[in-house]
């Protein structure tokens, strides 16, 4: 069936597996009554299975939410947290605020784009080392053609966060895994390449761990939304705190002007 | 890293003398914005030069206004006119229904993502119907995209059945009014066009070519998709908060996986 019969199938009605609720009854969640058998399950955890229609261990969420906590720096300077902040500066709602800087979070040099590349690159490379490859030859491939993104960061290349997520991990028992240690054997690689500035940042750790936990490239994509959500609260609030506008102030003096010269718009045809 | 200056090439201030955050004089591209553009040029002529170096000429002026009244309002039927009606039914703020608005109409499917693959086309193929007929053939996934893999040409209805009259009478008007190469190629071409592509032409593919004879990059023609097609959704997303929430369909739902299922008569 395609075309307008396609449509016409699905005009008028929603058929979900995922759930639905019936104000002052129940609600559903993928199979579940949410009151009766979720209601004491985690926030992230509840997240998860919204995303992939599966559980994870205790111990699994517990690292998950470390990724999102080691990340969350109130530092109104990080252009998305600077979209929250100046939304606070210019009396702006917190919700449009904060929405708005999870929509920018969703970058091609930070956040979404790095971490959906990393771990795309991850899940293909353990096919090519699954189907004989070494990875080191599929490294090469690779470089030939794109960057090998969780490698590498623009302003210095180590990573604070990494020592203490590789900790989490290892107190979790979670870092054996095939990605994680391939992360690592990467990183040596690229460094024997003589590439030393590529050291692994947080999207090439954090996209090996969701590869080992079994999420797929799309269902990391939409884990990692709100990673970066709760350094963001704060410079909206104090934001708002402050005298309103007084947020990166800009002078007109401070606009550095590259154009073309002052013209006239009305001899423009002449 | 410079970070104590904002740089631009489109516009610059002159401040008030006793104020240095006060704005005495605005140029765009060097045009004195209120002390002369103001009163003497048109709304889409301001909106070419933000994108554009230069000025539009007399042609280009009308193909982009014809284009923008094409676009202003796609209709409550469309997916992201819906969003944002979704705001609007229910009290939410008015940014709020037009952020709906875009991130919704923001997509492959008659959005701002497929007017930039359509006009990654007309950048990569131009006239050639050849390359043409190879790109519809269909598009690869990029691997890490946070877009998905096109799923119908980009540019073309995929729940279409011929070409439906607004688009023929859109690109009609475009055509007559351009003075680039590819409006007029389209609308010579289409049945073959349309044939490859398996499916006809959509108002995003009128766009794409439009937006592709007036010089924008692809890049620029995606933001001016987004921005031109907000009217209308902000219009209804106003006009469905005056209507109320219950007379906006809710629809009714098929639960296919309900754990009270068996508990039911």
């Amino acid at each position: 069936m395609n075309g307008p019969e396609l449509l016409a199938a699905h005009t008028g009605i929603l058929r979900t597996k995922v759930g639905a609720c019936w104000p002052g009854a129940r609600a559903v969640f993928r199979g579940h009554d949410l009151h009766h058998d979720l209601h004491n399950t985690d926030w992230l955890e509840l997240y998860l299975f919204g995303i992939t229609g599966r559980r994870f261990t205790p111990r699994q969420i517990k690292l998950l939410h470390g990724i999102w906590v080691l990340t969350s720096y109130p530092d109104a300077r990080i252009w998305n947290n600077r979209v929250a902040a100046l939304a606070g500066s210019s009396r702006s709602s917190p919700v449009l605020g904060l929405a708005a800087a999870l929509a920018v979070s969703g970058a091609r040099i930070y956040g979404g784009g790095p971490s959906l590349c990393a771990i795309d690159f991850f899940l293909r490379a353990g096919q090519a080392v699954d189907s004989g490859r070494e990875l080191r030859d599929f490294m090469v491939e690779e470089l030939k053609s794109r960057y090998i993104y969780g490698y590498g960061r623009p302003i210095d290349s180590c990573d604070e966060r990494l020592p203490w997520l590789a900790s989490l991990a290892g107190e979790q028992g979670l870092d054996q895994g095939r990605h994680f240690k391939m992360a690592f054997e990467v990183e040596k690689i690229l460094l024997e390449m003589g590439k030393a500035n590529l050291r692994m940042n947080y999207a090439g750790m954090i996209s090996a761990l969701g590869a080992d936990f079994g999420l797929t490239a799309g269902e990391f994509n939409i884990f990692i939304v709100p990673m970066f959500l709760a350094g963001m609260p704060p410079c909206w609030v104090e934001a708002a705190e402050k005298p309103e506008g007084t947020l990166f102030p800009t002078p007109c003096g401070e606009i550095a002007y590259q154009g073309v010269s002052i013209r006239t718009w009305r001899g423009r045809i002449a | 890293m410079s970070t104590d200056k904002i740089h631009t090439r489109i516009w610059r201030e002159e401040a008030e003398h006793d104020n240095p955050f006060a704005t005495r004089a605005a140029f765009c591209r060097g045009y004195d914005v209120y002390g002369e553009m103001l009163g003497n040029a048109r709304w889409v002529e301001m909106l070419y030069l933000l994108f554009r170096e230069e000025a539009p000429s007399a042609s280009q002026t009308d193909l982009l206004e014809a284009l923008a009244v094409a676009l202003a309002n796609p209709g409550p039927r469309d997916a992201s006119v819906h969003a944002a009606m979704c705001g609007g039914v229910a009290g939410s703020t008015a940014a709020s229904s037009l952020m709906a608005a875009l991130a919704v109409g923001a997509g492959q499917l008659a959005g701002g993502r497929e007017v930039f693959l359509a006009m990654e086309g007309w950048a990569l193929c131009g006239t050639d119907f050849d390359a043409w007929k190879k790109r519809l053939a269909g598009l690869e996934a990029i691997p890490g995209s946070i877009w998905p893999k096109p799923e119908h040409p980009p540019g073309f209805d995929p729940h279409g059945v011929s070409t439906a009259t607004h688009v023929k009478q859109t690109l009609a008007c475009l055509a007559g009014l351009s003075s680039g190469a590819f409006l007029p190629w389209l609308q010579q071409n289409l049945p073959d066009l349309e044939t490859a592509a398996a499916c006809p032409l959509a108002l995003s593919g009128v766009a794409a070519a439009a937006f592709s004879d007036l010089c924008f990059s692809p890049e620029q023609g995606e933001m001016l998709h987004l921005l031109l097609r907000l009217p209308g959704a902000a219009a209804h997303a106003l006009e469905q908060e005056n209507y109320g929430y219950k007379r906006f369909p809710f629809y009714p739902v098929e639960l296919e996986d309900d754990p009270a299922a068996g508990e039911m008569p």
